[in-house]
């Protein structure tokens, strides 16, 4: 493929998605490129304390101002973007590994057992508020990070397993799927070359989605103190000392809620992009919350 | 501008001063309030003290609701209560307490010895929830000789019996009633429940029947506000009228500032220490405990964590008290000695530990504040925010799972928990163990004093655990309201002498 | 039509006996007890049993969970161990606050989405659309406690008007306490409304595609006269059942939001009991979230199926 033709092919993408996916996808990348950066350099290290240099407003020194531990903010809510976006990576991994096996299975084995099995445990899932069940896996096994990844983690599978099964399914109707059951193709190769590419395009815009989800469950939950512990930076968790600290310092909590509204505003549109261009039947279709 | 100001407000006012000024004393509280409204962090799981430990249990019934034979005052003091004297043998084993009079219950009970020796042996009995139960284990025998009179028989001298009477552990219930305490109290306090709305308030109101003086609040409401920034907001909005241990030190500048309100800073019996698990290698070595300590900024945890508040203590021992020693220059910040000693034992930089902070600020913050510290001198350190069953079940019981914690031990005179058999941070030292044997046997407290130094000394010496501060008691409070207590020697909000200026 | 219902109602009961079995179970590795939290750090071991004992957590595991269950069906909620009090006390009185909360914030979110859906499908493509539509992206990525966190401050701690969280109680004045309920309702109805408005511009579109709506405006029937009176009608079908949705989710909500303003719910008791190893609380809270999602769901599809006839068709 030349240089221009990959060109024109991504002019007509973005023609196709529309502004959206520009501006969600510019956002998506502008945070995770800070989150990068974290790892190797931040302005101050993002755990060093200076007790007397303690709640400040932002200077020239510290751009968003200082913690009540004298952390520099800009820091932390560098470091809270590596965060947010690994755990949220994490959580998305989870889903699409344990989920897409299950739907695939449910869609291939359509009113067998396994398949109900497979239908009554998302049910199940699906019946604990997603909040609920976070907070009761990391109150039950311990904050931390794995666990949110494993709460967060759960549901997506149960989200993910719906939708391969639903894509599956009207992907397998489709005629050329019938032809190569016809021609006697392995099941294996069916699913290889047929079911799985054409149901990656929903499974991509599902799990924009289910990452800005994780991105506000991981926050929600370090802000009730069930989350990443420190010293690992967290927005949701800066969020929660802003609070404390609501009287004294009142610039506090605007940064990090910024930075979960961009990052979710953008794998917002990021994912409404991708759904106009891969997948333009399921729109509207959000079904994890 | 100030001026015209302030002279307005003479003018609204002045009717009101000068009646003030020309009534007779006796009716300078005619008009004044007579109620208040008391905002608690904690809200008690039920009211009765003789089966919780429920430090917001005291905090609500204690001498205003419930009372024992005897009772401590703001001071620390052992005064009388519900025994109007008493008289100890000489043999200092046999205690004969005389019953004040006309002393009634809620219910309209009267008081009688037999209520006395009721309490006590349930308190004791094999099947009892009471959370002190070593409070009464030198008791031998409670004998009713008549309505009024009670001889109790100890099996062992106990210095301390008449303070352990005191407690709210130890107060005297009614048989009858006895039951139904957790959510129907009936004692012989000047105040008696009047309605508790769970979640949100419980209000007292005047027991008129009261055998002694009656207090100048008829009403009293407790609100239950977990969170330090709503107590803040509920103090500003007037909701409350105090607060009597606040744990936003970040805001007391602003109430100081605010001419409406007074702060009072006392102090607690909390010695706040991390903990040092020394059943772990290589915790156990002396010289990894002495780098921690050395590694550890009192001053600077004091000043993030407490935002000033909170005095540097160099072993586990009050600064208050008569007998404290000043240790703090022992340990004192050094982070290159803190590495060095850390290189002699062995221990390698970026070494893993964990640290289980329970939920008070001091430790949640103070932790940060500590694994930073130690992350200077190459151990890094784990942080994991446990609630309160989860560290009984974790840290305090077996398994003892933890490396380091922070907690603020409030227990009064409490240097004692270190000769303790497998208590919880696993010290076992034996010369220590017989040091606080010869204190309890020792009477004298000149010689008590100078015992009670020698075993802070050994403490320090022997860095068992990182020695943080004394707890502060930051009370907020309309700066009409007098009578409050200043310091907390027992968990207690003592409203009997409470009153409106 | 009764098969159909004797069958999911079924399934409800299935759900919910499953959702009761894994609650029970996964919350018996929680470490901690409830009478070492009632006792403190002084308590001898065997003040503990004693404690145990009373409050009857020394039985076996199986033997709980059937009293439990048992209980339940009966109406009995159990007796809460911190407390010593009936769970259904405790409970009657949160939903006091969160069940006018959960309706507040559903009120606002219709009141909200309703106009803002309605204006960007008249004005499809339009800038009216671009607004809208912008303000439910917008509101989708802002987290309810962070917009919690901001309502306070500016109207509690800059301006004063409200105070920063707590409740009054109903007893007291009732309107201060629909005051102290709407900024956490409105913290709550922000991202549902967000979702409902795309949900009210997409179904609006739909039946303003469809035949009879052409053939009112070929007939001379004003744009916002076809919207209210023809397109509404028949939209509402979709949009009361993402709706029902909604309101479940806003029940769950509360306990997050509960904790930004410190409101005495059932989401806040949920977490407090979590901490204290209340664990008879727990169950019964964390089955009755579950309970009404369940329940919610079913009647949203029973009401799907009843009103419309294509719904039947498909299944």
């Amino acid at each position: 493929m030349s240089v221009q033709a990959g060109a024109d092919r991504a002019s007509n993408l973005v023609r196709r998605s529309g502004p959206s996916m520009l501006i969600g996808g510019g956002l998506v990348l502008a945070l995770a490129f800070f989150g990068l950066v974290s790892v190797i350099w931040t302005p101050y290290p993002s755990d060093a304390m200076d007790v007397l240099a303690k709640l400040k407003p932002p200077s020239s020194a510290h751009w968003f101002g200082t913690d009540h531990f004298g952390r520099d903010l800009l820091s932390l809510v560098m470091g809270g973007a590596w965060t947010s976006f690994s755990v949220g990576a994490a959580a998305v991994a989870v889903g699409l590994v344990g989920g897409v096996p299950l739907g695939l299975i449910a869609a291939w084995r359509r009113g067998g057992l396994l398949s109900a099995a497979i239908e009554r445990s998302s049910d199940l899932i699906f019946a604990f508020p997603a909040i609920l069940t976070a907070v009761l896996v990391t109150a039950v096994y311990g904050p931390g990070a794995g666990n949110v990844i494993a709460a967060v983690g759960l549901f997506n599978i149960a989200v993910f397993a719906r939708v391969t099964r639903g894509a599956a399914i009207s992907v397998a109707a489709r005629p050329f799927v019938m032809a190569a059951i016809a021609i006697g193709r392995t099941q294996t190769a069916i699913l290889l070359r047929h079911i799985l590419p054409n149901i990656a395009g929903a499974l991509i815009v599902q799990g924009t989605v289910q990452f800005a989800i994780a991105v506000l469950a991981e926050a929600g939950l370090s802000y009730l103190g069930l989350g990443i512990q420190p010293p690992t930076p967290s927005w949701g968790r800066m969020l929660a000392d802003a609070q404390t600290f609501m009287f004294v310092s009142s610039w506090q909590p605007v940064f990090p809620g910024l930075a979960i509204m961009l990052a979710v505003l953008g794998l917002n549109l990021l994912g409404d992009g991708l759904r106009d261009l891969l997948d333009p039947r399921g729109r509207d279709r959000r079904a994890g919350r | 501008m100030n001026g015209v100001v302030k002279l307005l407000g003479v003018a609204a006012i002045g009717t009101g001063l000068c009646l003030g000024m020309t009534a007779p004393p006796a009716e300078a509280n005619e008009g004044k309030r007579t109620d208040i409204v008391m905002g608690v962090t904690l809200e008690p799981p039920h009211l009765d003290p003789t089966a919780g430990a429920a430090a917001a249990i005291d905090e609500i019934v204690y001498a205003n609701v419930f009372e024992g034979l005897t009772r401590i005052n703001e001071s620390g003091q052992v005064k009388a209560g519900l025994a109007e004297r008493w008289v100890i043998e000489d043999d200092g084993l046999t205690y004969r307490f005389i019953l004040r009079e006309g002393v009634t219950f809620h219910d309209g009970a009267t008081l009688e010895a037999s209520d006395v020796k009721f309490s006590l042996e349930r308190a004791m009995a094999e099947d009892s929830v009471n959370a002190q139960k070593a409070l009464f284990s030198a008791i031998a025998s409670v004998d009713v000789v008549d309505d009024r009179t009670v001889i109790i028989r100890l099996s062992r001298k106990e210095g301390q019996f008449l303070w352990n009477l005191g407690w709210g552990d130890a107060v005297i219930v009614d048989p009858a009633s006895a039951d139904t305490n957790k959510t129907n109290p009936v004692g012989t306090g000047p105040f008696k429940l009047d309605t508790w709305v769970r979640g949100a308030t419980l209000t007292l109101t005047e027991n008129p029947a009261y055998w002694g003086t009656k207090p100048a609040l008829n009403k009293v409401t407790f609100q239950f506000i977990k969170d330090p920034a709503a107590q803040v907001v509920a103090l500003l909005a007037g909701d409350i009228d105090a607060v009597a241990n606040i744990n936003a030190p970040e805001m007391v500048a602003r109430f100081q500032a605010d001419g409406r309100f007074a702060v009072d800073v006392g102090t607690t019996e909390g010695e706040t220490i991390l903990s040092i698990n020394h059943r772990r290698a290589p915790w156990n070595d002396v010289r990894v405990r002495r780098a921690i300590q050395h590694a550890i900024d009192r001053n600077a945890i004091i000043a993030g964590a407490m935002f000033g508040f909170g005095t540097p203590i160099g072993s586990h021992f009050a600064p208050h008290s008569p007998a404290y020693l000043d240790l703090t220059e022992q340990g004192l910040y050094d982070p290159e000695k803190a590495k060095a000693l850390l290189a002699e034992a062995g221990v390698k930089s970026g070494t893993k530990a964990v640290i289980k902070l329970p939920p008070p600020t001091y430790a949640r913050r103070g932790g940060e504040i500590i694994a930073a510290q130690l992350k200077a001198v190459g151990i890094e350190l784990e942080i994991v925010p446990v609630e309160w069953g989860q560290w009984l079940a974790e840290v305090f019981k077996a398994p003892h799972d933890f490396d380091f914690t922070i907690v603020s031990h409030t227990e009064p005179l409490d240097i004692g928990i270190y000769a303790r058999d497998d208590y919880y941070f696993g010290y076992d030292n034996p010369a220590f163990k017989e040091l606080m044997k010869t204190v309890e046997e020792t009477s004298n407290p000149a010689e008590r004093y100078a015992l009670y130094r020698e075993a802070q000394q050994m403490l320090a010496d022997e860095a068992v655990n990182g020695f943080l501060f004394q707890l502060a008691k930051i009370g907020v409070r309309r700066k009409e309201i007098s009578g409050l207590w200043m310091n907390a020697p027992v968990q207690a909000n003592d409203l009997t002498k409470v009153h409106w200026e | 039509m009764l098969p159909m219902l004797s069958h999911r109602l079924a399934g409800l009961a299935g759900t919910l006996f499953a959702a009761s079995l894994i609650t029970f179970f996964a919350l018996e590795v929680l470490p901690g007890d409830a009478a070492q939290i009632l006792l403190g750090t002084e308590a001898r071991d065997d003040t503990l049993a004693a404690m145990r004992a009373q409050l009857g957590i020394d039985r076996p595991m199986a033997e709980r969970y059937v009293d439990w269950v048992l209980g339940l069906l009966t109406g009995d909620l159990g007796t809460s161990q911190i407390y010593g009090i009936p769970v259904a006390d405790m409970v009657r009185d949160r939903l006091a606050i969160s069940l006018p909360l959960a309706g507040m914030a559903f009120l606002l979110t219709v009141l909200i989405a309703m106009p803002i859906g309605i204006l960007a499908a008249a004005g499809r493509g339009g800038p009216a659309d671009f607004l809208a539509m912008g303000f439910a992206q917008i509101g989708l990525a802002i987290p309810n406690f962070w917009f919690g966190i901001l309502l306070v401050l500016l109207f509690a701690v800059k301006l004063g008007w409200v105070s920063t969280g707590g409740f009054p109680g109903w007893s007291d004045n009732p309107f201060n306490a629909l005051g102290a309920l709407f900024l956490p309702a409105l913290a709550l109805a922000l991202s549902e409304a967000a979702i409902l408005s795309r949900v009210v511009r997409g179904a609006l579109l739909e039946t303003l595609g469809e035949d009879y709506i052409r053939t009112a405006r070929a007939k001379g029937v004003s744009s916002s006269a076809v919207i209210a009176r023809h397109a509404l009608r028949n939209a509402m079908i979709p949009i009361s059942t993402i709706m029902g949705l909604q309101f479940a989710f806003l029940v769950a909500g509360s306990i997050v939001i509960e904790n930004v303003f410190y409101l005495p719910g059932l989401g806040r008791l949920l977490i407090q009991s979590i901490f204290q190893r209340d664990l008879i609380v727990v169950r019964d809270l964390v089955l009755m979230f579950a309970g009404i999602v369940v329940l919610v769901n079913f009647a949203v599809d029973l009401i799907y199926n009843a009103i419309d006839p294509r719904a039947r068709v498909q299944r």
